[in-house]
């Protein structure tokens, strides 16, 4: 009687642990949550759009066909690294999500890499700029996607000291991305024989600007770094229009400028602006192709920005790793090794690979903004000026700190 | 020093929306006895409303400057007949709850169809361009700005404080039985107050049109601070809110040249200090 029942309990552990390990391989669950800002100054970067893009990358992969169950759902972080670290945390511990995406604001965005690695999840972040989430602080957990402050710098910014203006004064966001934006561009002002003569830290979200550019004004610096984003840069340019700051010489350097920024300052203020971005709608078929689908959708029919064309450019890569995998291992780090050890190509940001820090590289576009004559359409904003190779926009690996090269 | 005089100017220039925006909020609060939260998301809809005058209908700004207000105002009338006034005898409590609600569902409403990055509005062609004052680059706009909020400031003052409609209505504030008895019609005289408190914030929301984005949130962003200049003017004093709307402007300004981190603050430690030394605020009487 106590044999056969012992047996019996051996061969059901035998039977479960098989069967646990047959799960295993063929778990095809997948869990995403696209966290972001969105109702907030960065919520039309990123923000709603940011969840369709990952809903158009479900929908594309085909993988649902192929028998995968995909859930997304999603989180308003509010600009705040509290609320957002909090989300992750009830994501991963009771909705038992796989991966977090987006996440603009780079406050917010450390934060979060933080959770992730903790509960071994992964962070494809698309929407924040700091270049510290794969320098610094890297984590074998996180890919970097889109853009960063190190790129912005060594386009935008070594144009335009390239170009004679050698002389900078900074308006910085007051939190972790603007003070990562503007050590990497001073770093690259220096470096090309120019000098910062000044700078004002600014809260975020401030709608007057006067005051700050004033002081610039009055510093003489031949060019005004916008070390900010979103709503802060749109009324910086606006007011720096207001106050003949153009006319008088001095020249705007928008570090980071996004589609919906542009529409919302308008192409008479905004013409013959500088800056990069690493994707546009207009580029050529395959872009025009999904940004058509993409519009279609967003109740404002805006195109993706960069930041939700990296949201579905990183899940979709994101797909392909899990599909060579055989299945959902619900291991971050692995399934962010196998992401690193594919080359990564798609109809947005074309061909590129992640390198082992976490950060994608792949091209950067210098572009201008275009003369109110110039536009054809609602969101014909952009003349292409120059093409940045990825290896020459992003850090090079022997300038990175990041732990996981050391290995 | 030169720095200086031009800070203070855009202070000033600041000062001037805090200045109409906190005066709309005394008018309410003194008359109706009304914490009005949706002052924020009116002042939004104010632009908005030129917004869409001057692109659906070709309607141009010094228009905007008349019909908002009033289109606006209306809106904060039907408001009031329809659920204010069920609010009166009540804590203020409820007031400020249900006008918070009020807000937030305008805000979102308008974040629905307009996102959060704003719209573009031009500044109108009489008014572009600059002065150069010769310790800065004065842009024509702000100082329209300037002149104009203190004239409808002290044109509000004076409807409010020194004429015989304005008498009507304090009274009604103080004893609505009593004015009810000499034939003066309270409820509509109330609901015309709540317009016009509404109006002024509707004002101000074109005023700013051309210099800040129309966005759904430009009146949250603002709303918190505008409170507080309530609250150190004196909760419900007209010349209270006016000065001290000019007056933290300029504070604020100056802020933001000798300390920038601490701009954003600055406003509400003035109003802790103000609130520990004198509780009714700076011209407030005590109740």
């Amino acid at each position: 009687m106590m044999t056969k029942s012992i047996a019996s309990f051996l061969l059901g552990t035998a039977l479960a642990v098989t069967a646990a390990g047959a799960a295993f391989a063929q778990d095809k669950t997948v869990k995403i949550g696209a966290l972001s800002d969105q109702s907030g100054l960065y919520a039309d970067l990123g923000g709603p759009g940011s969840t369709l893009a990952a809903q158009m990358a479900i929908e594309d992969s085909g993988l649902a066909a192929k028998g995968w169950k995909i859930d997304i759902i999603s989180g308003d972080h509010q600009n705040k690294p509290d609320i957002g670290t909090a989300i992750a945390r009830q994501w991963f511990d009771v909705d038992k999500v796989d991966v977090i995406v987006d996440v603009p604001n780079s406050g917010v965005a450390l934060a979060v890499n933080n959770v992730i690695k903790e509960k071994n999840g992964v962070y494809i972040n698309s929407g924040a700029a700091t270049s510290d989430l794969t320098n610094a602080q890297c984590s074998p957990n996180t890919v970097h996607w889109t853009y960063d402050t190190y790129m912005l710098a060594h386009t935008t910014g070594q144009a335009l000291v390239k170009a004679g203006g050698d002389t900078w004064f900074f308006l910085t966001a007051d939190y972790a991305f603007g003070a990562a934006l503007e050590r990497d561009t001073t770093a690259v002002v220096t470096a090309n024989g120019g000098k910062v003569v000044g700078g004002v830290k600014h809260p975020l979200n401030t709608p007057d600007f006067s005051s700050f550019l004033l002081q610039a004004q009055a510093s003489k610096a031949k060019i005004i770094g916008l070390a900010n984003a979103g709503g802060d840069t749109t009324n910086t340019i606006k007011q720096a229009a207001e106050f003949g700051i153009v006319k008088g010489g001095q020249k705007l350097a928008a570090l980071l400028l996004f589609l919906t920024d542009v529409k919302a300052i308008g192409l008479e203020t905004a013409q013959g602006l500088n800056f990069t971005e690493t994707f546009y709608w207009d580029m050529n078929d395959q872009t025009r192709a999904f940004s058509k689908r993409f519009a279609e959708k967003m109740k404002s029919n805006a195109p993706p920005t960069m930041v939700q064309a990296g949201v579905y450019a990183g899940v979709r890569h994101y797909f392909k790793a899990l599909e060579a995998l055989g299945g959902n291992p619900h291991d971050g780090a692995k399934v962010v090794e196998k992401m690193k050890s594919m080359p990564t190509e798609d109809d947005l940001f074309g061909k590129g690979e992640i390198q082992p820090n976490g950060r994608t590289i792949h091209n950067a576009y210098l572009f201008e903004v275009k003369k109110p004559s110039e536009s054809k359409g609602p969101w014909d904003f952009y003349k292409l000026v120059g093409t940045v190779p990825g290896d020459q926009a992003f850090t090079p690996l022997s300038e990175s700190k990041c732990a996981l090269l050391k290995k | 020093m030169q720095a200086l005089y031009a800070q203070l100017l855009v202070g000033l220039i600041n000062g001037s929306f805090y200045a109409l925006l906190s005066l709309g909020l005394a008018v309410i609060f003194g008359m109706l006895n009304i914490i009005n939260f949706a002052h924020g998301a009116l002042y939004m809809m104010g632009a908005f409303v030129a917004y869409f005058l001057l692109n659906l209908g070709g309607i141009n700004y010094w228009w905007a400057l008349l019909f908002a207000p009033i289109i606006v105002g209306i809106f904060g009338m039907i408001l009031e007949r329809t659920m204010l006034q069920w609010l009166t005898g009540l804590d203020h409590l409820y007031g400020l709850l249900l006008t918070f609600g009020i807000a937030l569902i305008v805000q979102g409403v308008f974040q629905n169809y307009f996102g959060s990055s704003g719209l573009p509005y031009a500044i109108p062609d009489q008014l572009k361009g600059g002065m150069n004052l010769g310790f800065m680059f004065l842009p024509v706009y702000r100082g329209w700005v300037v002149i104009f909020s203190l004239v409808v400031c002290i044109a509000t003052w004076f409807l409010i404080e020194k004429t015989r409609l304005g008498a009507y209505l304090r009274a009604a504030t103080e004893n609505p039985t009593l004015v009810r008895a000499f034939g003066v019609n309270v409820p509509r005289m109330i609901t015309l107050t709540y317009g016009l408190g509404v109006g002024l914030a509707a004002l101000a929301g074109v005023l700013s049109a051309p210099i800040n984005q129309v966005r759904p949130l430009m009146g949250a962003d603002l709303i918190i601070v505008v409170f507080a200049v309530v609250v150190i003017g004196g909760m419900g004093s007209i010349m209270g809110s006016i000065i001290t709307g000019f007056a933290l402007g300029v504070i604020e300004g100056l802020t933001k040249y000798f300390y920038p981190e601490a701009s954003n603050t600055v406003v509400f430690v003035l109003m802790v200090l103000v609130l520990l030394v004198k509780p009714t605020g700076l011209t407030g009487r005590a109740a």
